[in-house]
């Protein structure tokens, strides 16, 4: 998002005053179920993938692909080993297409939206040509957006560097799909992925040709037709030889949804010499404060750091979902390629995320880093589950992981699984983890010197979480700081 | 066992009458529900989480008998156990041999007023209503397939009770011998400890083998420690190249309690330790000391568990591990801290040294947290050898292999050091040193 830098107590300044009407997350759908919406019937059947392969216009690979993915996805059965409790979803009841909303359909200008809502993008200090932009309304009211996007698209196509839509992609550039999907995240790898494979409605595809350095920040924010992508969605980058991409998915601002369950499958591909950063900052609707409703974001990512020297790296900022089930992944198969997990992950009401990393270490020297950061607060469950595999191969593998949790009330839970498995001798692996709460003493301290409770506190969860926002791009970092004091309102005091 | 026509529903019937407690009506009910859930589950398998790194179908392609089925019992000589006592002959002694208690081979004459030992074979037949309650509460929580056979088949075992306000000057030792003789046989033991208000004692579990047969050890120690008492638990695993081990340790403890568990394998198969303590009054302590070395094919699994119940406990849990040749470690630590259980101070600490390219080091520190006001922390690491540090010693005219052995004794000196007991102290920097002699 494109802001200008805040300065830090102006923030907490801002975040105090408006503490009483926080977030309002009492907010009913809004965006309305469109009746003349194309919408397929409810239910999953091979004629149903046929049919979203048809409607994309998609050539026979993919449309193979997709039916493999289904049948193997039939199969299997849902993962039950999160620590997370759901009742049951009813894959039948589901519908697996939607046309993208009509400009008509869509709100006017502001004045349409949800008061609340833009109450909340205030707080975040979005711009109001991107507050539009969030809320849905109708494109031809932001051109300002378009013209930005137009101009990106063309400086980034003099670069070679292709960054279009999934279905663009399948269209235009079938030989690099073809090439790279499901290198990473098979078809067949868990029950999520393989419904995402066989169903996917749409994403975003980024290629950057050998040894170009992207000179932007890539966001699906400057891709217009990617509004309402749906629920599930497929992202693969390609980083060439030598090349070099930094990626922002999502926004702070909070998202709303008709559907339930999102399943969206991400894959990054690193070859020699090549970095992928991926930076996320996720707020999906979290259900109201008594735990109904919101997101289940049962989300496969994981990266592949195919060359010599590559390097990948994932930030995060999870604060929204009822239920998130996300493991960020690196495998780690060049001698000498990096592996990063930067994640800060918040939970509040009746919020549950499981989520962390798998470090997989093939290649020699590899080294990997995880910066885990969670924050239960209310009647919120936060796991952590990691795996670092150090193979045979992966002489002089290196892995640190460090995983703090801060609770908040007597109500909240916070969880801490590493499995960590080593054959390698020549390896070094080392993991800890810390549990706490803020101490009177450090709020006492704050407030002593002027501080509100509220913005003590929001200071503190910053700097706990400070080792994880310093990796997400400057804009990202502030907007997430933030982000963090509204999501802990109510939670504190 | 499994693979063998006869499987462990069939063995139990024909077998039942042979079986201590015959005549009471409780008993019977825990040995049939046990075995019902047994022949609902089976063995523990790969998928299931807490076996994910130990694989057990190799050892079902082998079939023991229960020992208490062998006709014939081996006979063991006081000479052939000579050598695994400890340094003090006034240390009280209590052997089984392949898993029943073997009254001349033993010593209770030494034992110290206000402690009673005494064989639970023997209690079961002639005064089994007093255990009831104690052998029907202590159902673990997950119980798996060896747990629910060794209720089942329990056939022998230390019944400990320390009176209250006693305070035992010598450690027990319990010594478990395998005789590896005839047919491989599986032993059922369940060992009972019970630490009285107030009092203070410590007890030495310790299992060896004659040789290298095959044999399978299946052991459950229930520990209840009361308000105020002080228990210091040794188990010691030193068997031979065939043994397969699995042992169940639950312990409870009450208000203001201490209890001190220091777990040495270094010898067997495969060795499996499932170690739960739970802290159920406040002001209750436990210390989980740990030293795992493997070498050739060992493969040593230990699952520990501790539950926070109540506010102001505290919890303390080293474990070390050695690995060389092409050894498997398991490390599983999982510290549960319940919503009440506020104040609860609770620190977990797993180290693992690999000496080989084949060696394998698979660990778990898992932290359960509904509580807010505590402090725990976990933190696990796996490396090699420094080999600065080595390079550091060679230079200075120490050998390579002296140069290893210095560094691997200090590697899991403070483990050794928490050891109380000099005698057993000395068994174990031995057996570091013998281990390292390559």
């Amino acid at each position: 998002m494109i802001l200008t830098p805040w300065d830090v107590r102006k923030i907490m300044g801002e975040t105090s005053r408006n503490l009483e009407h926080l977030i309002d997350r009492e907010y009913k759908a809004g965006f309305v179920t469109d009746v003349e919406q194309e919408i397929f019937p409810p239910g999953l059947s091979e004629d149903i993938v046929r049919q979203i392969s048809a409607k994309k216009g998609e050539p026979e690979f993919m449309l193979e692909w997709r039916l493999q993915a289904y049948r193997h996805w039939l199969t299997m059965s849902e993962p039950r080993w999160a620590h997370v409790n759901y009742s049951p979803v009813d894959y039948q009841s589901i519908s697996y297409f939607s046309q993208p909303k009509q400009d008509k359909d869509r709100p006017k200008s502001l004045d349409e939206v949800d008061p609340r809502l833009i109450e909340t993008y205030e707080k975040l200090g979005i711009p109001l040509r991107e507050q539009e932009m969030l809320a849905g309304v109708a494109v031809d009211a932001v051109f300002d957006s378009v013209s930005i996007a137009t101009t990106y698209r063309g400086k980034l196509a003099e670069l070679g560097i292709i960054f279009c839509s999934f279905s663009e992609a399948v269209r235009e550039h079938p030989e690099l799909v073809r090439k790279y999907l499901g290198t990473v995240v098979p078809p067949g790898d868990n029950f999520f992925a393989s419904l995402n494979s066989a169903v996917f409605s749409d994403g975003s595809f980024v290629y950057v040709p050998p040894g170009v350095r992207c000179p932007m920040e890539l966001s699906t924010y400057f891709r217009i037709n990617a509004a309402n992508t749906g629920q599930f969605e497929r992202t693969l980058i390609i980083a060439d030889e030598g090349a070099y991409v930094s990626y922002l998915e999502g926004c702070t601002a909070p998202m709303r949804d008709e559907n339930q369950l999102h399943a969206a499958v991400v894959e990054l591909v690193a070859l020699d010499n090549a970095q992928i950063k991926y930076s996320t900052v996720q707020n999906w609707y979290p259900g109201d404060e008594n735990g109904r409703g919101g997101i289940y974001n049962f989300v496969t990512k994981r990266g592949l750091c195919r060359g010599i020297n590559s390097h990948i790296s994932w930030t995060q900022v999870e604060t929204g979902s009822a239920i998130t089930w996300k493991y960020p992944s690196v495998v780690l198969q060049g001698d000498n390629a990096v592996g990063e997990f930067y994640s800060v992950a918040l939970v509040n009401n009746y919020q549950q995320a499981d989520t962390g990393t798998k470090m997989s270490h093939v290649g020699r020297n590899t080294r990997s880093t995880i910066i885990s950061k969670g924050v239960s607060a209310g009647h919120g469950q936060n796991t952590y589950r990691g795996l670092v595999k150090v193979l045979a191969g992966a002489e002089g593998a290196r892995n640190y992981t460090e995983c703090d949790s801060l609770l908040f009330g007597d109500r909240c839970g916070a969880h801490t699984f590493p499995y960590i498995e080593v054959k390698n001798r020549a390896a070094q692996v080392e993991h800890e983890a810390t549990t706490s709460r803020i101490s009177d003493d450090q709020l006492f301290y704050c407030m002593q010197r002027g501080l509100s409770r509220e913005d003590a506190i929001s200071m503190i969860v910053n700097g706990f979480c400070k080792q994880v926002f310093k990796k997400l791009p400057m804009e990202f970092a502030v907007e997430a700081q933030k982000l963090l004091g509204i999501s802990l309102e109510g939670a504190v005091g | 066992m499994a693979t063998s026509p006869v499987t462990p529903v069939e063995e139990y019937q024909s077998l039942l009458g042979v079986l201590p407690g015959q005549d009471l009506a409780w008993l019977r009910d825990l040995r049939d529900g046990a075995l019902r859930r047994f022949s609902d589950r089976g063995y523990p398998t790969p998928r299931d989480e807490a076996w994910k790194y130990t694989n057990i179908a190799p050892l079902l392609k082998q079939s023991f008998i229960p020992s208490f089925s062998v006709e014939q019992p081996h006979k063991v000589l006081p000479t052939d156990i000579a050598t695994s006592l400890f340094a003090d002959a006034d240390m009280p002694l209590a052997v089984f041999v392949d898993g029943a208690f073997n009254s001349a081979l033993s010593n209770l004459s030494a034992l110290p007023p206000g402690v009673e030992l005494r064989s639970l074979r023997e209690v079961l037949d002639h005064d089994g209503a007093s255990l009831e309650s104690l052998l029907v509460g202590m159902t673990p929580q997950e119980p798996h397939g060896f747990i629910e056979l060794n209720t089942a088949f329990m056939f022998d075992g230390a019944c400990v009770r320390i009176a209250p306000d006693t305070v035992a000057e010598r450690p027990l030792h319990l010594l478990y011998v395998s005789s590896g003789a005839g047919q491989p046989v599986a032993s059922y033991l369940r060992n009972l400890m019970i630490a009285g208000r107030g009092s203070r004692a410590a007890v030495i579990e310790h299992y060896v083998s004659l040789g290298d047969a095959a044999a399978l050890c299946n052991v459950a120690t229930h520990c209840m420690i009361e308000p105020g008492a002080a228990l210091e638990h040794y188990k010691l695993n030193e068997e031979g190249a065939g043994a397969h081990h699995f042992a169940g340790l639950y312990v409870e403890q009450a208000r203001d309690s201490r209890y001190v568990s220091h777990n040495v394998a270094v010898g067997g198969r495969m060795i499996r330790n499932d170690l739960r303590c739970v802290l159920a009054g406040e002001g209750a302590e436990c210390v989980l000391n740990g030293l795992y070395l493997g070498r050739g094919r060992e493969h040593i699994d230990n699952q520990t568990s501790v539950e926070h119940r109540v506010p102001h406990c505290s919890s303390r849990e080293w474990y070390k591990g050695v690995l060389d040749g092409r050894a498997r470690g398991v490390f599983s630590g999982h510290v549960m801290v319940r919503q009440d259980a506020q104040k609860t101070d609770a620190q977990q600490m797993n180290n693992n040294l690999l000496l080989s390219d084949e060696a394998e080091v698979d660990t778990r520190p898992q932290l359960e947290i509904y509580a807010d006001d505590v402090k725990c922390s976990h933190g696990s690491t796996v490396g090699q050898l420094n080999p600065d540090v080595l390079f550091y010693l060679r230079a200075r005219g120490i050998d390579e292999i002296q140069a290893r052995r210095l560094l691997v004794t200090a590697f899991a000196q403070d483990v050794v050091g928490r050891m109380a007991i000099a005698p057993v102290r000395e068994w174990a920097e031995r057996l570091i040193t013998a281990r390292l002699a390559r």
